[in-house]
């Protein structure tokens, strides 16, 4: 109960900190490197819904992502429609292709391996349609005319973006927390565990699998609208792109699979270790190799992530409490 | 409640369960034994929904359930166990048993107090903050009970909760189970262990080479020639009469 209430206490503090951070960081550039954060971590989440609490692991989460930033920079460059509302377009058409995926795969028993190069097929797929019909600006991609303005989801300042982000990352944390919480998180978990037994005890697995995966489209759909706004260029290699898939399980890995935070925790490290080794190491690549080699430390000495370091230590002094 | 009509399931050319017809009524502990091999797990898989059968139908309550998904017969009132324990390996035994809770109300102090309640009749309300994967055997088996029992169901299918427990362990699941009978809920059983069938069962059913070749109380079934040529082997039934004769 003490634990809990200093849990609590310490989430009040840090997003006391993230809404101030503003005010005491004058450096545009550290301002960008949070807003980043918040977003992989955001997109952890995401992905931490289907393959962290569900188990059902996907390589291909950026196809909501890309369909997200397609789907609003569409109706805005055609219609004219403002982000603010394209952002709820792009979730919607996230989770149906969630629904359209997640139906096709897991109604045909498609699990593991075969079910993460599903994803990974379909990301594919849409890659390369997404390069060949006209109505996505094909190979060339999309242009999206600079101006800022709250309708258009735009900001002339890196400080306007840092409180999108935030208010993404706070959004995800929320239904994670829910998760937690609920019937259908505990049935996600349950199907992680052991899907016939979760099945022979009255959970109906393969509509619970898929609400997760629409919920993770419909955060890849408004991320890909976030990125649309914020960069104001998308085109099939950045749209579709194999290393934000990576990257959004990775971080979601390091920090702990199945857990609220293990995202966040994964991306803040993981993005300092990167800008660590970028700012001490000057020979090209290197740093990259120093990256991977502190990456394959992490997953082999932490199986279930930062988190589960945390959750070990505290462990073992309630066991020397008792 | 539960009737069984000429269902049939091969895999292939093995014909693993063959035209069987059986009931059980409400309120009874009806147990199907039979050698290794016989279809038991089988027929049961098929009766829970896991395999669709070739042919034959499977009726709970006047209603076929024949071509159901598991979770929705669950829904109906039946629920299994599996012979090879299925925990939840990483949550703990009181997050195991809410999973089953959870099929009645998406509340969750309501799941967590019916799962404690359903862990005080199973024996398990010191283990309830152990984790699956940390728990004996014995107390496995308890649990795969107790997740079954938390779904409130009036017809519960037990794929041998028995076997691998020690005497002291077997005589108080046999408790249990007949706890379990008297708060209602209609139990059928398969078991290796004679001693708990003997003792728990109203009727018993014999499956062999996936035909039933034999039902009636058990201590009938016990002395039927054509059950124990098919535990002992062809010609057994006889020298075992001319034995008792000489």
């Amino acid at each position: 109960m003490k634990l809990r209430l200093q849990i609590s206490f310490l989430i009040a503090l840090s997003l006391l900190a993230a809404l101030l951070a503003p005010f005491g960081i004058s450096s545009k550039f550290q301002l960008d490197v949070l807003t980043l954060i918040f977003f992989t971590a955001y997109l952890g989440q995401s992905w931490n819904i289907l393959g962290g609490y569900a188990g059902q692991f996907s390589f291909g989460g950026v196809m909501f992502f890309g369909t997200g930033a397609y789907t609003s920079s569409i109706l805005l460059n055609t219609f004219g429609l403002p982000p603010i509302f394209g952002i709820f377009a792009a979730i919607f058409m996230g989770a149906l292709l969630g629904l359209l995926v997640g139906y096709l795969s897991f109604r045909s028993g498609l699990r593991g391996s075969y079910f993460a190069l599903i994803t990974l097929a379909f990301a594919e797929l849409l890659r390369v349609l997404a390069n060949s019909v006209e109505f996505t600006g094909g190979g060339v991609g999309l242009f999206l005319t600079y101006a800022p303005g709250f309708y258009n989801l735009q900001f002339n300042s890196p400080t306007g973006f840092y409180y999108f982000s935030l208010i993404l990352l706070v959004i995800s944390l929320v239904i994670a927390m829910w998760l937690e919480r609920s019937r259908f998180g505990a049935q996600l978990v349950a199907i992680r565990e052991n899907e016939d037994a979760a099945e022979a005890l009255g959970v109906d697995t393969l509509k619970c699998k898929i609400y997760a995966i629409m919920i993770m489209g419909g955060m890849g759909g408004a991320a890909g609208t976030f990125y649309a706004q914020k960069y104001l260029y998308i085109d099939p290699p950045i749209s579709y792109s194999i290393a934000l898939s990576v990257e959004m399980l990775l971080v979601t890995i390091v920090g702990g699979m199945g857990t609220v935070f293990g995202p966040l925790i994964g991306s803040f490290v993981l993005h300092a270790v990167n800008e660590i080794a970028r700012h001490f190491i000057s020979t090209p690549g290197l740093s990259l190799i120093v990256y991977g080699f502190i990456l394959i430390v992490i997953i082999s000495y932490l199986p279930n992530g930062l988190v589960g370091l945390f959750r070990k230590t505290r462990k073992s002094t309630e066991d020397k409490d008792a | 409640m539960l009737e069984v009509k000429s269902l049939t399931k091969r895999f292939g050319g093995l014909i693993a369960v063959s035209e069987v017809d059986l009931d059980v009524a409400k309120g009874e502990i009806v147990s199907l034994i039979g050698p290794n091999g016989a279809g038991k797990t089988t027929l049961f898989a098929i009766i829970a929904g896991f395999l669709k059968p070739n042919e034959g139908e499977v009726i709970l309550n006047n209603t076929s359930i024949t071509n159901l998904k598991p979770h929705k017969i669950c829904k109906q009132g039946m629920v299994r166990t599996f012979q090879i324990t299925q925990p939840f390996a990483t949550l703990n035994t009181l997050e195991n048993i809410m999973i089953g809770a959870y099929a009645n109300t998406s509340n969750k102090s309501l799941a967590k107090s019916n799962a404690e309640r359903v862990a005080e009749i199973v024996g398990m309300t010191s283990l309830l903050y152990q984790t699956a994967d940390g728990l004996t055997v014995a107390a496995r088996k308890r649990l795969e009970l107790a997740r079954a029992l938390a779904t409130d169901p009036q017809l519960l299918l037990l794929d041998e909760v028995m076997a691998g427990l020690n005497p002291t362990e077997i005589d108080e699941i046999v408790d249990v189970i007949k706890g379990i009978r008297d708060t209602g809920v209609t139990i059928f059983l398969i078991e290796h262990v004679m001693k708990a069938v003997v003792n728990l069962s109203d009727r018993t059913y014999v499956l062999n080479d996936g035909k039933l070749i034999a039902h009636g109380t058990p201590n009938s079934i016990a002395s039927d020639p054509a059950v124990i040529e098919a535990y002992l082997g062809h010609g057994a039934a006889e020298t075992m009469a001319r034995g008792h004769k000489t």
